[in-house]
């Protein structure tokens, strides 16, 4: 029933590696650039927010799969000689999922009110004090639920690294296909193992939202 | 910085480049119209299903919603394409799989099924957001429970939901894109072909982003004067 999967087990979980390797660059990268990012989008200085708004709603509106080819293309004219493309996915990666991550952020930031700092500060705690104990814990627990599923959506979006020939996950479940032809069982078996990474992660999210919504923070 | 490359924009409009991007651009319309009109259709079948009295309903719905939003896009476009035609057994899964532009048809079917997920949490979304005394309100004029999804409930949550559908609707056609791993000859895989014919690939896929950056502009204008039109009154704008 799933011969070719046990047959080949060793040479799929080797692809299965590699797009947790894509992930875990692609969320370090996209969730710092996405803090950032964030504070560019409420910034009053207009050199920085216009810049980077321009930057947001230009690659929210055009495909992931172009950004990788534009990238894959890119990346040897600035450095000059052929790179691998597993590099050039990550930068693509992280630079696409940051304007993602990063509207998260600018919407965590401003659920802040003027009122909680003022309060924190007339306890007479200085800025980083404040910041540091009670804007940041809040604003990060607000954005929580929003920030694990923008990560699965991370994590289901390396599969497109496939377009650049990079050996993930999918692109070895369609090499064992091209020899094996047991397309029900190979594309079945990844998609019961993304199901599997995916729903958890969802349940997760919504145990923390529903945990917000309990304590009247969300 | 080895700067050694001699850009040639013209290949945007040069022939026969500029005619494969409008090509292209045309298939990206078609197959994001034709998914559109089956994500719509069973996403607000599916998003109706969940709210109704019969648990079974409640749970397929949510199966099917958790299923595909859960399972990367292109995993299901291959599962369609490559392990569909195998499900119908062996005689009639050759013959499926002689079909002319099957990988154009999988893909609007891929990307129909997919979106109808999205369009039903939407659904559930807009449901939430009517009061309880709605519900009673309308069944207390004497309406049934069908009539009062019918006339009222549905078309008062689509209302609603408007701007999230949008953004959906914008979705589809950056999803389309996936649609070049099976070969359908849309706008990114065009420019990808465009590389394979003249190496300039950056310039071509640089084109291509413009062209669905204004696919998405235009599209916004649109939506934005359906949703002015049936705005609730009373409501807080967006």
């Amino acid at each position: 029933m799933f011969d070719a999967v046990t047959r080949n087990i060793t040479f799929l979980l080797g692809g299965f590696l590699v797009t947790l390797q894509l992930t875990a660059f692609a969320l370090g990268g996209g969730i710092a650039l996405g803090a950032l990012v964030g504070l560019g989008r409420i910034s009053k200085n207009k050199w920085i927010y216009q810049p980077v708004t321009v930057y947001v709603n230009f690659l929210r509106n055009v495909p992931l799969i172009l950004v990788i080819f534009w990238f894959y293309f890119v990346m040897p004219i600035i450095a000059g000689r052929p790179l691998d493309p597993f590099l050039s996915a990550i930068i693509s990666f992280i630079i696409f999922e940051a304007t993602y991550f990063g509207e998260i952020f600018r919407a965590g930031y401003q659920s802040i009110s003027k009122d909680l700092t003022a309060a924190a500060f007339s306890t007479g705690l200085t800025y980083s004090q404040t910041a540091r104990y009670i804007l940041i814990p809040i604003a990060f627990r607000r954005m929580l639920p929003s920030l694990i599923t923008q990560s699965i959506v991370t994590f289901q979006d390396t599969s497109l690294a496939f377009v650049i020939g990079l050996q993930e996950f999918v692109r070895r479940t369609s090499i064992v296909d091209n020899l094996e032809v047991r397309s029900i069982q190979l594309f079945g078996f990844v998609a019961v193992v993304f199901f599997i990474f995916c729903f958890t992660g969802s349940k997760i999210s919504r145990h923390f939202e529903e945990k917000g919504r309990k304590t009247g923070l969300l | 910085m080895g700067f050694a490359y001699d850009f040639d924009w013209g290949v945007l409009w040069r022939q026969p480049y500029g005619m494969w991007l409008l090509e292209g651009l045309w298939l990206t319309i078609k197959i994001g119209f034709l998914a559109w009109i089956i994500a719509l259709f069973l996403g607000i079948l599916i998003g109706t299903l969940r709210v109704t009295p019969w648990r079974w309903l409640r749970f397929l719905s949510a199966a099917y919603t958790e299923i595909f939003r859960n399972i990367p896009f292109l995993v299901q476009l291959f599962f369609w394409y490559y392990a569909g035609p195998m499900i119908f057994g062996e005689d009639l899964g050759r013959q499926i799989n002689r079909i002319m532009g099957l990988n154009f048809y999988v893909a609007i079917f891929a990307l129909g099924l997919y979106t109808a997920s999205r369009v039903a949490e939407h659904m559930r979304a807009g449901f939430a957001s009517i009061s309880t005394d709605q519900y009673q309100a309308v069944l207390s004029t004497g309406m049934t429970h069908y009539q009062m999804y019918r006339y009222v409930i549905i078309p008062y949550a689509l209302r609603i939901i408007l701007p999230p559908l949008t953004t959906e609707f914008l979705t589809i056609f950056k999803n389309s894109s996936v649609a070049m791993t099976i070969g359908v000859a849309e706008l990114t895989f065009m420019s990808y072909r465009i590389d394979a014919e003249t190496f300039h690939g950056l310039e071509a896929t640089t084109g291509a982003m413009l062209i669905y950056l204004i696919l998405g502009l235009s599209v916004v204008r649109v939506m934005s004067i359906i949703e002015t039109k049936f705005k609730i009154p009373g409501m807080i704008g967006r």
